[in-house]
């Protein structure tokens, strides 16, 4: 079974964290996996940092531009990760854009996923009838989930399309944004995460961009099976280090 | 072989729409209805009116004596210089705003890097009454503060990106952004044939009205409709598209495209995208771009604003996967020649972007009855500084 699904099967409600590899320093990558396993937290995404990320805000976009001055490269973070599971037992996902792993080559990447232990994939500007046609069965070969994107924009019809498609869960973009903390979430959102709920999809959903404390995520997975953490958590790590980790996750527990 | 998008959004191997979700209603929406919308009569009448009495169209076409006899071949220039704002960018941002319109968008963002797309962009909001927000990157808008003065004059309001490099490629990521978070009311004028399907054919149908013209105006003095040759400067690529369009297909005329070799192909610091460049996935579009070998993009070098892109349009990558058109790169030193050449012996100052397509009478041989058409792409006032600086003038 998926650690993804394992993870659901749970039934409770998911936090899962965001950061970007290679910062705030290039070898932080599995200490934050242990801190944030130590938390409590539910999954993992860990960044691929890509010099030109379309779908982000600029917090994001600035720790991938220093991940990448640190020195971060799609070796180094499979180097990284190469005895990752011998420390981690949480669902791991690499979000990260196509061009990267593209230059690094599909089978490759996807190869190496599956060697380290990687449990899915969210590739933003990878559109899903490209994947359908050229990767899914690749994907499906080395045991890789596919995580895709809607958005308040997104029409019913085309929902059911990825919800067909997508395995593990949807990642619910709360508003039409790009990446970013926001304080709390409006009438329009809670609408979009109630018509969500009533189209009945086979595929939990998970609620990302603008989650950033307590009353967020509480409000996120009222609608959802769990929420993602990603530019708050970033801002954090800058301010106060890998070692306070888990204060972060408790704010946000309680 | 075919060398027009085909009804996937793809040239051969390059082009489709590699986006984020958060887009896919705004592409589709285009997607579905950019070729009916510009098909229909009263938006073509409206266009062709405003391309005639706005832009000043039909651009001429010059038949250039004095270069003519120096290089012993028979040269022509297509005089987008001449068009309203000073380049040809402007046919496309009238195309794309009387589009916006029939969308019910009323808010623009565009990207530019030296600015005359910007100001293009801000001329049409202006003329149509229409909010606009052009994105410059924050290097760009110190080294071209009379562009960054126009588009204020116009109306428009000038953000900087401040991500990244803070050039072009910024100003691009900085308005796709704009686009994602503001999907219902605003339309997104790209202003060249690159980006997501449909953008790099909408741009070069509105673009094409370049070679449309150059057919009848050579079938008018020279009694046919084609020339042996047409030449332009390759950024992106918009004008280059424009003048190759109605010649994509017809192999009896050589297309060459030239592109910035900065400060030398192997020296770190150029644009030469097809010569340094590999496939990959830029601004929404499968092309040949320059980029690490870990699929980081890289930063391009070119003197000229215009032509300092890391990218290529998936057309141009097309024309030079399968060799249908000839690839030139040109360095600083030689396009700034040409740009006091074309000066001194025609009484033209082009742009910087343009004088690179006249060095290929430097780096190439041509027979003597060949009939060749350059595209003179924009005129040089937006380059006065870089001039005087580097001529002492």
């Amino acid at each position: 079974m998926n650690r993804i699904d394992k993870a659901f099967a749970q039934g409770k409600k998911l936090l899962s964290i965001y950061f970007s590899a290679g910062h705030p320093q290039l070898d932080d990558t599995l200490p934050i996996l242990q801190q944030l396993q130590a938390s409590g937290v539910d999954m993992i995404e860990i960044g691929l940092p890509f010099s030109d990320p379309l779908a982000d805000g600029p917090t994001i976009q600035e720790s991938a531009t220093q991940a990448l001055r640190n020195g971060m490269t799609t070796h180094k973070l499979f180097e990284q990760l190469q005895e990752v599971r011998q420390h981690i037992e949480l669902p791991l996902i690499i979000m990260g854009y196509f061009n990267p792993m593209l230059q690094y080559g599909m089978e490759a990447f996807c190869e190496r996923c599956a060697e380290v232990g990687i449990d899915g994939l969210i590739i933003p500007d990878l559109p899903i009838d490209v994947f359908e046609k050229e990767y899914k069965a690749l994907f499906d070969k080395h045991g890789l989930y596919a995580i895709f994107l809607i958005t308040p924009q997104t029409s019913d019809e085309r929902i059911h399309y990825i919800d067909a498609l997508s395995q593990g869960f949807i990642y619910m973009v709360s508003s039409a944004s790009v990446t970013g903390a926001k304080n709390d979430f409006g009438a329009a959102q809670t609408d979009y995460f109630n018509r969500i709920a009533a189209l009945g999809l086979q595929t939990p959903q998970i609620v990302g961009f603008g989650i950033s404390n307590a009353a967020t995520y509480q409000a996120a997975t009222q609608h959802a099976q769990g929420a993602i953490i990603g530019s708050a958590f970033i801002k954090f790590l800058e301010e106060k280090g890998v070692a306070q980790i888990p204060e972060f996750i408790q704010q946000i527990k309680n | 072989m075919q060398y027009n998008v085909d009804e996937k959004g793809y040239y051969g191997d390059f082009g489709g729409a590699f986006i984020p979700e958060m887009l896919y209603p705004n592409v589709e929406e285009l997607q579905k209805n950019y070729k009916t919308l510009t098909a229909d009569p009263a938006f073509q009448k409206e266009f062709q009116q405003l391309l005639r009495d706005y832009v000043g169209r039909p651009t001429p076409l010059y038949f250039a004596s004095r270069l003519s006899e120096k290089y012993q071949t028979k040269i022509y220039l297509k005089r987008e210089d001449l068009c309203h704002t000073g380049a040809h960018k402007v046919n496309n941002t009238i195309g794309q705003i009387l589009l916006a319109k029939k969308l019910g968008k009323n808010r623009i963002i565009a990207e530019t890097g030296a600015g005359q797309h910007g100001v293009a962009t801000a001329t049409v909001c202006a003329l149509m009454g229409i909010s606009c927000v052009v994105y410059m990157g924050e290097l760009d808008i110190q080294r071209q503060a009379p562009n960054v003065a126009r588009m204020k004059m116009l109306g428009a309001e000038v953000r900087p990106a401040q991500s990244g490099s803070k050039t072009l490629k910024d100003a691009t990521n900085e308005a796709i952004r704009d686009w994602i978070n503001n999907p219902v009311d605003t339309h997104y004028i790209i202003g060249s044939v690159v980006g997501p399907h449909p953008y790099p054919d909408m741009v070069a149908r509105f673009q094409s009205v370049i070679s449309a013209e150059t057919k009848s105006q050579l079938l008018a003095c020279e009694g046919r409709d084609y020339p042996d040759h047409v030449i332009a400067c390759v950024g992106g690529g918009s004008n280059a598209a424009g003048l190759y369009y109605h010649y994509l297909n017809d192999t009896r005329v050589n297309i060459i495209a030239v592109e910035a070799a900065g400060k030398g192909i192997d020296s770190g610091a150029s644009a030469a995208t097809s010569a340094l460049g590999r496939e990959g996935i830029i601004h929404g579009s499968k092309t040949l771009l320059m980029q690490t070998e870990d699929g980081q993009i890289t930063e391009p070098y070119s003197i000229s604003a215009g032509l300092d892109y890391p990218g290529v349009g998936p057309m141009h990558a097309h024309l030079y996967r399968s060799k249908r058109a000839e690839f030139i790169s040109i360095p600083d030193q030689e396009a700034m020649d040409w740009g006091l050449t074309l000066s001194q012996m025609e009484g033209i100052i082009p742009a910087i972007e343009t004088a690179h397509a006249f060095a290929v009478l430097d780096a190439r041989k041509f027979n003597p009855d060949d009939i060749i058409v350059f595209n003179c792409s924009g005129r040089g006032d937006k380059d006065l500084n870089t001039y005087i600086d580097y001529f002492k003038l």
